[in-house]
C-alpha cells in the first residue's frame, strides 16, 4: 500500500517537473518581454530553481505534516483550496453510486434470470449503449433538454436553501455519471449472476423442488453478489474520471474539475496534492474491499 | 420421450459451416449484434480513410459569412461558430479517433505484452519489479492518469496516443502474465525445453500465440475505452489541439454555450463518439463470446 503511494508520488512529480514551460514561463508569456531576472526572482519565490530532489523532499515532508504548500495561481494554501471542495465531489460520488446500484443490480438480475430472452437483448443493449456515450456528452443532452422544458439549466449554488434544490443541484449531474456506471454494474451482475446459476447446488435446489423465486433469490443472488461488490468497490474509485469531465459540464466547483483547471495552469502544488488524494482514495478503497470481501465470504480468511 | 432431430440440433449449432465463408456466415447469423457492431466499424474505418472524397468542404476552412448556419443542404449538419462545415469535420474527426484507438491500443497491448510475457516467464525480481509498476499504474484513474501526462508531454496526436496507451499496459500485462504462468506448467513447454529449445524461443514462439486469443478480445474490449478517453481528453481542452476536428474538441467548443443557440454543434459529434464507441463495444463481446467461451455471460 505505501510502496504504491510513494510510486504514485515520485512518478506524478517526476512529470510535472519534465514539462517544458512551468507557470513563471505562462505568467510572462502572456506579459510579453519581461526583465529575465524578474523572472529567476519569481522562480526563486516559488522554489522552482532548487534541484529537483530536494523539491521532493521538501513536498513529503510537508505533505506528511500536513503542509501541502501554496497554490501559484491563487497564491492561497493548497490544503484550504482543496479541502472545501472535497465534501461537493464526495457527494456526487455518492449520489452517483446510489443510482447506479439500485438501477444496475436489479437489471442485472432480471436479465440474468431471464437469459435468451427478448427482455435480456433489451437490456444488454441498453447496457452496452450506457457504456459507449461519453458522460459530458450526456451531461450535454440533460442541459439541452433542461433548456427546452424549463427554459433555463441547473446552475450550482454552493448554498442551497431547501433539500430539493439541494437534491437537484446533485442528482442531475450524478444521474449523468452513474448511467455508464450502471450499465457497468449491470453487466457485472448479468454475468456473475449466470455463471451461479450453472452451478451444481442450483441444480440440487431445483431438484429437490425448491421454487424458481427462491432459487434465484434466495440461494444464487448471494453468491452471486460476491464479485459485484468487489467490482462496484474497485470501480467507485474510478468514479473521478467521469466525475472529472461532469464537473466541468455542469460548472460544479469539485476537485474533479479543480485538477484539470490546476493542470492547465501548471499549478504543480494542486495537482501533486490532487493527484495524491485521488491515489489514496483509490487504495484506501481497495484495501477496504479486500476486508468486506472477507467478511462477506466466510470462504475468504487472510493469513491461513 | 423428447424425439431428437439430429439433422436440425447440428446446423444449429453450426456443425455444416466449419469454415470459409458458411463458417462467416453462420457466425454472422448467430452473433448479429456482433454483426451490427462491425458494420459500424468498417464504416468507421472505411469514412476515415476516405474522408476527402465524402465530404465537400475542408474542414478547416474558416467560413465568416455562414457562422452557426442551421442545417441545410448545403450544410448538412449545419456549421460551426467560424463557419466551419460540421459534416465534414465530423467525417475527418473519424481520422483521429482512428489513430488514438487503434494507435494507443497497439501500442499499449505490444508494451502490455512483452511486460506481461517477461513477467510470467522470467518470474524473480523482474515479475516483482514489473508487479509494482503495474500496481502504481492501476491505482489512478485512466483519465486522471491520461490528463496528467498530456499535460506533461503537451498536446499534440503522438503525445495523446502515449498517454491513453501507457494506462493500459497494466491491463493487458496482467491477463498475459496470468495466462503466461498457466501456460509455463504446460507439457508442450517442457517438451519444447526437453529438445534444448531457448527460453526466449519458447516464450515468443510457444507461449506467446497461445495468449493471443485473450489478447485479441482485450484490445478490442479497450479500442471504445480509447476512443472515449480522447474524446474526453479534447473536451476538457487538454487532447488533440485546434484546429485538428476531433469530436471530443468539437463539444468542447460548442458546449454549454450553445445548447441553447446551436444544438447541432452539441448533437452530431456526440452521436458520432457514441456510434464508434457502441460499434467497437458490439464487436468485442461478439468477439470474447465466440474466442473466449469460457468468459461467455
Amino acid at each position: 500500500m505505501f510502496v504504491t503511494l510513494f510510486g504514485i508520488s515520485v512518478i506524478i512529480f517526476v512529470l510535472l517537473r519534465v514539462v517544458p514551460g512551468n507557470i513563471v514561463d505562462i505568467l510572462f508569456d502572456a506579459a510579453g518581454f519581461v526583465d529575465p531576472a524578474d523572472k529567476a526572482n519569481l522562480e526563486k519565490e516559488l522554489g522552482l530553481s532548487q534541484p529537483i530532489i530536494v523539491q521532493y523532499f521538501n513536498w513529503i515532508s510537508g505533505l506528511l505534516r500536513g503542509d501541502l504548500g501554496y497554490s501559484y495561481v491563487s497564491e492561497k494554501p493548497a490544503l484550504q483550496e482543496i479541502l472545501p471542495r472535497i465534501p461537493i465531489t464526495a457527494k456526487l460520488a455518492g449520489l452517483a453510486l446510489l443510482f447506479s446500484t439500485s438501477i444496475g443490480i436489479p437489471l442485472g438480475i432480471i436479465s440474468a434470470v431471464h437469459q435468451g430472452t427478448r427482455l435480456d437483448y433489451t437490456l444488454r443493449v441498453v447496457s452496452l449503449s450506457g457504456l459507449s456515450l461519453p458522460s459530458f456528452w450526456l451531461g450535454l443532452l440533460i442541459l439541452m433538454a433542461s433548456v427546452s422544458m424549463f427554459g433555463t439549466m441547473p446552475i450550482f449554488n454552493p448554498n442551497p436553501k431547501t433539500w430539493t434544490e439541494a437534491f437537484a443541484i446533485y442528482a442531475v449531474p450524478a444521474l449523468a455519471v452513474g448511467f455508464r456506471f450502471a450499465a457497468l454494474t449491470m453487466r457485472i451482475t448479468r454475468s456473475s449472476m449466470l455463471e451461479i446459476l450453472r452451478q451444481d447446488y442450483i441444480r440440487t435446489a431445483r431438484a429437490k423442488g425448491a421454487s424458481e423465486t427462491s432459487v434465484n433469490y434466495h440461494h444464487a443472488l448471494k453468491n452471486a453478489m460476491l464479485p459485484v461488490i468487489t467490482v462496484i468497490g474497485i470501480e467507485a474509485a474510478f468514479l473521478i474520471g467521469g466525475l472529472i469531465v461532469t464537473e466541468t459540464v455542469f460548472n460544479i466547483p469539485g476537485i474533479a474539475r479543480f485538477l484539470v483547471e490546476a493542470l492547465r495552469w501548471r499549478d504543480y502544488p494542486i495537482v501533486q496534492n490532487l493527484v495524491m488524494f485521488i491515489a489514496v482514495v483509490v487504495v484506501f478503497t481497495n484495501f477496504v474491499v479486500d476486508l468486506l470481501y472477507a467478511a462477506i465470504d466466510p470462504r475468504i480468511r487472510f493469513g491461513d | 420421450m423428447a424425439v431428437v432431430n439430429y439433422d436440425s440440433e447440428l446446423r444449429r449449432a453450426g456443425a455444416h459451416a466449419t469454415h470459409g465463408w458458411r463458417r462467416l456466415g453462420f457466425l454472422a447469423q448467430r452473433y448479429v449484434l456482433g454483426t451490427f457492431g462491425l458494420i459500424i466499424m468498417v464504416l468507421f474505418v472505411w469514412t476515415a480513410l476516405s474522408a476527402d472524397l465524402i465530404s465537400r468542404y475542408d474542414p478547416l476552412t474558416v467560413d465568416s459569412a455562414h457562422r452557426l448556419a442551421p442545417p441545410s443542404w448545403a450544410h448538412w449538419l449545419g456549421t460551426d461558430s467560424f463557419g466551419r462545415d460540421v459534416w465534414a469535420r465530423i467525417i475527418h474527426g473519424a481520422r483521429i479517433s482512428l489513430a488514438v484507438g487503434i494507435g494507443s491500443t497497439t501500442l499499449g497491448a505490444t508494451l502490455g505484452v512483452i511486460v506481461g510475457l517477461a513477467s510470467g516467464y522470467l518470474s524473480g525480481w523482474v515479475d516483482l519489479v514489473f508487479q509494482r509498476i503495474t500496481d502504481i499504474l492501476q491505482s489512478l484513474p485512466l483519465l486522471v492518469l491520461a490528463l496528467v501526462m498530456t499535460a506533461a508531454l503537451g498536446p499534440s496526436l503522438p503525445n495523446v496516443i502515449i498517454a491513453i496507451a501507457i494506462p493500459l499496459i497494466p491491463t493487458v500485462s496482467r491477463v498475459i502474465r496470468a495466462n503466461t504462468l498457466a501456460l509455463r506448467e504446460q507439457p508442450f513447454v517442457e517438451a519444447a525445453k526437453s529438445i534444448g529449445m531457448s527460453e526466449t524461443r519458447i516464450a515468443v514462439r510457444h507461449v506467446l500465440p497461445n495468449t493471443l486469443a485473450p489478447l485479441i478480445v482485450l484490445a478490442t474490449a479497450q479500442l471504445g475505452s480509447t476512443i472515449l478517453t480522447e474524446a474526453s481528453l479534447s473536451f476538457l481542452g487538454l487532447g488533440i489541439p485546434e484546429p485538428y476536428p476531433s469530436w471530443g474538441r468539437m463539444l468542447s467548443e460548442s458546449a454549454a454555450e450553445y445548447v441553447r443557440t446551436a444544438p447541432w454543434l452539441v448533437i452530431f459529434p456526440g452521436v458520432a463518439i457514441s456510434l464508434a464507441v457502441f460499434g467497437s463495444n458490439l464487436f468485442g463481446d461478439a468477439l470474447r463470446d465466440i474466442l473466449d467461451p469460457r468468459q461467455r455471460g
